[in-house]
């Protein structure tokens, strides 16, 4: 008897079946961990809830895209006034007083952000008081933003991007380039190409009564978002590009079982059967396989449901009488008629017994690297849906990237993140399955070893 | 002796059933087994009737293809696909087997009271289940035995059939053709079954190992007391177990006989020369062959199927006979008319 580690050493011998395990378990690693780490709820809640992306940039390109561009790309900033900003009250006289609130920040970055936002609320009084808000750069310059005079009642979103009035202001100042806020506000007078770098401060300034109170927070969307960047609504591809692995691994594994092993068990029965059951079942079979398979799934898909688990068992309702029954067939009608089965009879081993321990493991090792190679399969068939718009909307997945992706124009518009990185992952799944698939084959099939 | 022969005289002139079994262990009647086949019905079986008292064991013998192997299966009920007839009555310890459901067959009678070591000994291990396991199967099927105590009598199987327990643990492909046929007869006596069917035990063994199976099963025979049926069409190795021999011509029984009458002077004409045609290694004889071939089992010859080839044929041989007895012996042939 070989130890375990011996026959460990004999992966050597197969280097595509070690390099394809290996592939394999990062993916069910990650997997695990994306589980564990990003429950499905809170994932899903991220996926799908506008305000969760509101503070992320859109169609932002991965931040690893700065190894192969020029300068720093812009990140995201964030500025609450309850962390990092300070809040100055200064008492004047009895029943007022003078609240600024600054918001710094540092900005090191060679590009602009997308996008300035400030969101603002307080407590204002029964008066309406103006509320200043200004722009300090750190070449010592002061801009103002704008004057207004919000109410308790509602939080005040201020898009400094699109403020025409500043856009104005910003174009006599330092010319038409600077006519975009998020850039005038940034760009050196003497560059316009550049931003200043250094310590800007956001200072809001209101003269409020004793009770009063003022809150805000700077949101600036930078060009670069996270390890997968963001598509067309803002949201983190991340979130979709690590819940793919297990959605894609669950639905490849689960279909491949239950379709693959259903055929391969109901053949085992059929043939040793025989007789009317075995007739019944090639008849089925026979039909099945001149169904076509998408064009039911498309109706479904519109007509009751997008499900991914309903899709998942009409997949699998769909496969248990494929094309493979035949192939397992004949190779059952020749097992069945060796002499240890036959042997079998003789000594009166029933049919259940005869089926489970005598049939299915003899022709079980040509199953093993067919279901492995089955499963990419699957997993193509659900990213195929996903582009055709049949994937469920509300689950993140490698294909649901691909069709939002196709269907907001990515290449068109030169993001060629949003489709590369799920499609990488989907062909890296392919391929491990695949090369351990071909290994096993090679091994449990002698006739493909090579001395 | 006598009253198995008037048995026979009985159930050959009268054809009919008798349900009293007179202490046979094993009474075989108006057996037939024809098989449908593109070519047409094959008669491998045709009419065989026999009794075997209990603690003999009986060879049959005959060349390829005269229904040994059809016989032993139709008395198990281990039946191709392709049956077109499959009548007569199997009685054993004086219950007719064949009235019972394939269900009952198979959980009350297969390997209990029967069992078979059947003609590709070789092929026969499941080659998934380790050697063990699969000989304590018979036992561990519809809950004869636990399987503690299957494997102990497993084990103690292998011992009489001589392999080394260490054995148990392995699988079929690490055995050599002559442990894989002790295994396998180890199989046969699991259950205990009173009659073991040796189907050709020996047939894709070499010599030496020939000899060591046979010896092993004259030891197992008189340990145990078993009645063996042995199949073989090799005359030599079965007159080493055999008390009594069937010989078997184009589907039919031709000769009843004990050992002793049939291994030195056979009554029937085939058997006369089927003895004839044995190699004798101590007697300065040329082994001598029987012109002509067998007949087609699709449409076989009306009268004495031996006929055309028969040295001592004569006018009554269009006729078929009977099976008559003669003395203990029973033979089909009108030589043997008067008894």
């Amino acid at each position: 008897m070989k130890s375990r580690f011996a026959r460990l050493k004999e992966l050597r011998r197969y280097p595509s079946l070690a390099f394809g395990l290996a592939v394999l378990a990062i993916f069910l690693a990650l997997s695990v961990y994306v589980v564990i780490a990003l429950p499905y709820g809170q994932a899903s809640g991220r996926w799908n809830n506008p305000r969760a992306w509101d503070d992320y940039p859109r169609n932002a390109e991965p931040v690893w895209f700065d190894l192969f561009t020029k300068g720093k790309s812009s990140r995201s900033i964030v500025v609450p006034s309850e962390k990092q900003g300070v809040v100055e009250i200064e008492p004047l006289g009895d029943d007022s007083q003078l609240i600024r609130v600054v918001l710094p920040f540092t900005y090191d970055y060679d590009g602009f952000p997308q996008d300035i936002k400030i969101y603002s609320s307080g407590r204002f009084g029964a008066t309406r008081v103006p509320v200043t808000t200004v722009w300090h750069t750190p070449d010592g310059r002061a801009i103002l933003l704008q004057e207004n005079r919000p109410t308790s009642a509602e939080d005040d979103i201020y898009y400094v991007s699109q403020d025409r009035q500043l856009s104005v202001r910003l174009e006599a100042m330092l010319g038409p380039e600077g006519r975009r806020p998020h850039i005038g506000l940034f760009a050196n007078p003497s560059d316009m190409r550049a931003p200043v770098k250094g310590d800007y401060r956001l200072v809001i300034t209101a003269e409020l009564p004793k009770d009063g109170e003022l809150r805000a927070r700077l949101v600036m969307p930078g060009e670069v978002y996270g390890w997968g960047g963001t598509d067309h609504n803002r949201r983190d591809l991340m979130i979709a590009l690590l819940w793919g692995a297990p959605i894609g691994l669950a639905f490849g594994l689960l279909a491949a079982v239950g379709a693959q092993l259903s055929t391969f068990v109901l053949a085992g029965i059929s043939t040793w059967l025989g007789g009317r059951t075995e007739k019944i079942m090639q008849w089925l079979t026979q039909v099945n396989v001149i169904l076509p398979m998408l064009p039911v799934l498309i109706m479904v898909g519109y007509l009751y449901t997008r499900s991914i688990w309903v899709m998942l068992g009409l997949v699998i309702a769909l496969n248990v009488f494929s094309a493979s029954m035949f192939t397992y067939r004949a190779m059952f009608l020749q097992a069945k008629e060796a002499p240890y089965i036959e042997a079998a009879q003789a000594y009166g081993v029933g049919n259940a017994r005869m089926i489970f321990q005598y049939l299915l493991p003899r022709i079980s090792p040509t199953l093993l690297p067919q279901f492995v190679l089955v499963v990419p399969q699957f997993i193509f068939l659900e990213a195929t849906l996903s582009v055709l718009g049949l994937g469920d909307p509300r689950v993140p997945t490698w294909g649901k990237i691909i069709n939002d992706a196709y269907a907001n124009g990515a290449l068109h518009h030169g993001l060629y993140y949003w489709i590369a990185e799920p499609a990488f992952l989907l062909m890296l799944l392919g391929i491990g399955f695949a090369l351990v698939g071909y290994s096993l084959d090679r091994i449990f099939n002698p006739r493909l070893r090579t001395l | 002796m006598s009253s198995m022969s008037q048995q026979f005289d009985r159930m050959a002139s009268q054809g009919t059933t008798s349900p009293t079994s007179g202490g046979l262990v094993l009474k075989v009647e108006n057996l037939y087994l024809h098989f449908c086949t593109a070519k047409g019905v094959v008669q491998a079986v045709d009419g065989v009737s026999f009794g075997l008292a209990p603690g003999k064991s009986l060879a049959i013998v005959g060349e390829s293809g005269c229904g040994k192997t059809s016989l032993a299966r139709a008395i198990l009920r281990l039946l191709p696909r392709n049956v077109q007839t499959y009548t007569g009555h199997v009685f054993l310890d004086g219950t007719d087997v064949m009235q019972l459901s394939e269900e009952q067959f198979r959980r009350d009678v297969r390997w209990t009271k029967m069992s078979l070591v059947s003609q590709a000994a070789m092929n026969s291990l499941n080659p998934v289940l380790n050697v063990g396991l699969q000989v304590a199967e018979p036992l561990l099927l519809d809950h004869r035995a636990s399987k503690k105590e299957a494997m102990e009598r497993a084990r103690e199987v292998f011992r009489i059939v001589g392999v080394p327990e260490a054995f148990l643990g392995r699988y079929a492909f690490e055995l050599s053709g002559g442990m894989r046929q002790r295994a396998i007869i180890a199989m046969a006596l699991m259950a205990k079954p009173p009659i073991v069917i040796l189907d050709e035990p020996t047939s894709a063994l070499d010599v030496l190992t020939q000899a060591n199976i046979m010896n092993a099963l004259k030891k197992i025979k008189q340990e145990l007391q078993l009645t063996f049926i042995l199949i073989t069409h090799d005359i030599a190795t079965s007159s080493d177990i055999a008390d009594e021999v069937i010989c078997m011509y184009a589907g039919q029984l031709v000769e009843h006989s004990t050992a002793q009458r049939f291994y030195r002077a056979p009554l029937h004409p085939y058997a006369e020369k089927l003895m004839a045609s044995v190699p004798t290694l101590r007697m300065d004889r040329k082994p001598d062959f029987i012109p002509g071939q067998p007949p087609s089992l699709f449409n076989p010859p009306s009268g004495c199927r031996f006929a055309a080839r028969c040295v001592k044929r004569f006018e009554r041989c269009h006729e078929e006979p009977p099976l008559f007895a003669h003395g203990a012996e029973a033979v089909k042939c009108w030589l043997y008319e008067k008894g």
